[in-house]
């Protein structure tokens, strides 16, 4: 009998490790910033998956965060303060992106964070900063709780006072997707899809109310289990759901798969997401069934934006070897917005940095005003951009194309 | 429109997949007792050895059907390699051992390969292209079938059969049975038992190097994680067929992918129940089969009651 006790501690030491792979450290990259001669060194954390799935979007903003820093130190933007990056790899997994916040708090040369990509890696690292008092910003984060508080359908409240994002919300995101569904693209029954993760499921919620809204008929909901990558049985439902577009809540790795499958299982329509999908990794996952799939992303496109020219050159003239992706804009103007920040706590403080530069930068991030790559940044009362555009985009052989380009309203 | 042929088929294919795997763990615990983690890894060495011919040894261009063969050799040999290496260097050194160190060294190794992988071979931080057999989907009764599935539709039955033959009509494959029932009278009777066990382990990598290639054809896509996720899934199939059985593994296979894809598909539609049908829900519902069948059948559907051998 001990064959079946012995199963039975494999199956239980299995589902530990199921777990337990997620965890586990690895090196940490600190950058390629030079450090300049003398004077103070402020170091800008950057948060993000650096590997694994979703590392395209991650090292495009790695990579932006840290010629923000090397443009800052190259042009002396803020007198006797040197820029340094440190990046951390938070596999987008929450639990690892918490232990790189503490990591980041420790460092007492750390000013201000950039990231991280995902809205549950967000969740699990704003409490640890606001404790610290130490400023975050986000590039990416679209989940409206995370600055409006988790009913902020209901009653806008701002939960922590150090968070910053430069992306717009899923408020708007979801419901910017559905009028351009409905109005423009003339679909009215879709099947919604989401991967149960934060984004995914807040962005499926507020696509499938004004869509809704709108008229339009949800023919079908399905849940998927981002680990997995066999969707053909969710693929048969959509089907036979008679559905004419599919909405998909979620990222990339899993998007691209699910396109393939549900134009392999005879449905040709398109896929719609948000910006989580908006990667060129997703039309590699896609293949040739991703043609006339659709995202929509914050901002206008990054190569269309006249404020965005000279970005585009520096991060070219960098040679950085990943693409700036989708998240590119918002990572430089995101660690700009810190800089700001800090030249003003310092040019405050005589040239130099006080005490508690920290909790200075923090208020000095309320009142940042510039004009930044994705046009003009500032934040307004609940740490949101103020700056609201988004643009759908769609495949076109092989690579995304604008659409439309817009400005949400009610 | 009936959906019902098209959701079989789709189970039927998963199931396949998770049977190809599960043979190897079900033949490796035949013989020596030993549930080798590392196998779900094995599969994934195979899937990037495939890779491996296509990218670097074989001229850009070359028409599938040419490299497929030669994908499908270079898989077989690159899993055989490691599962020989894993045996002879991880496993035998702990053959006396307590029953919990080689099981604890084989999630080791697995998590090592895994991590060699992801460090070693070029871009495979992020999932890496596989090439597809150019051609439409066929239909066939209702159902369709994608041209990458075709592969997995001939190879596992195929793979079934041989080794079927291999176990019951060949001298080794006797031998493979007698060391299974009494390692130490088999070796007493002229059994070169070492020669077997690695001749087990060679045939197990062989199966999930065919699986390796078919979820690459499938799905289009590989990348470092795939084998631990499908290896958890296979080792599920190889314990509800009856482990040590090697048809179990394959009707356990095919039994589990059927389950979670109709429960995909159906669940939602039971009254009450549409909060737990959509895929997310899938493998609950395997995982409460599982437990069912191991409460009335603790052998598994096709085991056999083993319980003088511990």
């Amino acid at each position: 009998m001990r064959q079946r006790s012995l199963i039975a501690i494999t199956a239980a030491l299995a589902a530990g490790a199921l777990t337990l792979t997620a965890c586990g450290s690895r090196d940490d990259d600190g950058g390629g910033s030079d450090s300049g001669n003398g004077g103070t060194t402020v170091v800008i954390g950057v948060d993000a998956p650096l590997t694994g799935d979703l590392s395209a979007l991650g090292l495009g903003i790695k990579n932006s965060v840290d010629l923000a820093a090397k443009t800052a130190n190259k042009e002396k933007y803020v007198e006797g303060v040197t820029f340094k990056i440190e990046a951390l790899d938070d596999q987008g997994q929450a639990s690892v992106g918490q232990q790189n916040a503490t990591k980041l708090v420790a460092n007492d040369d750390v000013l201000g964070v950039v990231g991280p990509l995902n809205s549950s890696v967000g969740e699990a690292m704003q409490k640890v900063f606001d404790t610290a008092k130490l400023v975050e910003v986000s590039p990416a984060n679209t989940n409206p709780a995370l600055t409006q508080g988790v009913n902020w359908q209901k009653e806008k409240v701002r939960p922590y006072k150090s968070y910053f994002r430069t992306a717009t919300t899923d408020a708007i995101q979801g419901p910017f997707a559905a009028q351009y569904v409905y109005n423009d693209a003339k679909k009215k029954k879709v099947f919604v899809i989401d991967d149960k993760k934060t984004y995914g499921a807040g962005l499926a919620a507020t696509f499938t109310e004004e869509f809704k809204k709108l008229g339009g008929k949800v023919v079908g909901t399905e849940h998927i289990n981002p680990e997995s990558k066999d969707f053909s049985a969710v693929a048969t439902k959509v089907k036979n759901s008679g559905a004419d577009v599919v909405y998909y809540g979620g990222e990339y790795p899993q998007a691209g798969p699910l396109s393939k499958q549900i134009k392999e299982a005879g449905a040709k329509i398109p896929l719609v997401g948000g910006d989580g999908i908006y990667s060129a990794d997703f039309i590699k996952l896609a293949g040739a069934a991703g043609t006339g799939d659709l995202a929509t992303s914050v901002g206008a496109p990054v190569e269309e934006l006249p404020s965005a020219k000279e970005f585009v050159a520096n991060y070219k003239a960098a040679g950085y070897k990943e693409a700036y992706e989708a998240y590119g804009g918002y990572s430089y103007d995101s660690a700009w917005a810190i800089i700001e920040a800090v030249k003003k706590v310092v040019e405050d403080n005589d040239g130099k940095l006080p005490d508690d530069a920290r909790a200075k930068v923090v208020d000095a991030m309320q009142n940042v005003s510039f004009d930044g790559v994705t046009g003009k940044v500032s934040f307004d009362e609940f740490g949101d951009a103020t700056n609201k555009q988004l643009t759908v985009y769609s495949v076109k052989d092989g690579a995304w194309g604008t659409v439309k380009s817009g400005t949400f309203t009610g | 429109m009936n959906e019902l042929p098209q959701q079989l088929v789709n189970g039927l294919l998963l199931g396949s997949m998770y049977g190809l795997v599960a043979i190897g763990y079900t033949m490796v615990y035949g013989i020596v007792q030993l549930i080798n983690f590392a196998h779900g890894e094995i599969f994934m060495v195979g899937a990037f050895g495939a890779l491996t011919v296509h990218l670097y040894l074989l001229p850009d261009g070359t028409s599938i059907w040419v490299a497929l063969p030669l994908m499908l050799l270079g898989a077989v040999i690159v899993s055989v390699l490691v599962a020989i290496g894993a045996e002879r260097f991880a496993y035998r050194p702990l053959r006396g051992a307590p029953r919990l160190a080689p099981l604890i060294t084989a999630i080791g190794l697995s998590l090592a390969l895994q991590q060699a992988v992801w460090a070693f071979y070029p871009e495979a931080k992020s999932k890496l292209p596989f090439p597809q057999i150019e051609g439409g989907p066929f239909s066939i009764g209702g159902a369709t079938i994608q041209t990458g599935d075709i592969f997995l539709l001939i190879a596992a039955p195929v793979s079934m059969a041989f080794l079927a033959y291999f176990v019951m009509r060949t001298r080794t494959g006797r031998g493979m049975q007698a060391t299974a029932q009494d390692p130490d009278t088999a070796k007493l009777m002229g059994v070169n038992t070492d020669r077997i066990i690695v001749i087990a382990f060679a045939l197990g990598a062989v199966f999930a190097a065919v699986g390796g290639v078919a979820s690459g054809l499938k799905y289009g896509q590989i990348d470092f994680k795939m084998g631990f996720i499908l290896g958890l899934k296979a080792f599920t199939a190889a314990v509800l067929g009856g482990i040590g059985n090697i048809y179990g593994a394959m009707i356990g296979g095919v039994v589990l992918g059927v389950v979670e894809t109709l429960a995909t598909a159906y669940i939602a539609d039971i009254p009450g129940l549409d909060k737990f049908g959509s895929q997310s829900w899938a493998e609950v519902w395997a995982f409460i089969l599982l437990i069912l069948v191991l409460l009335f059948r603790p052998q598994g559907l096709l085991g056999e009651r083993v319980a003088d051998r511990a």
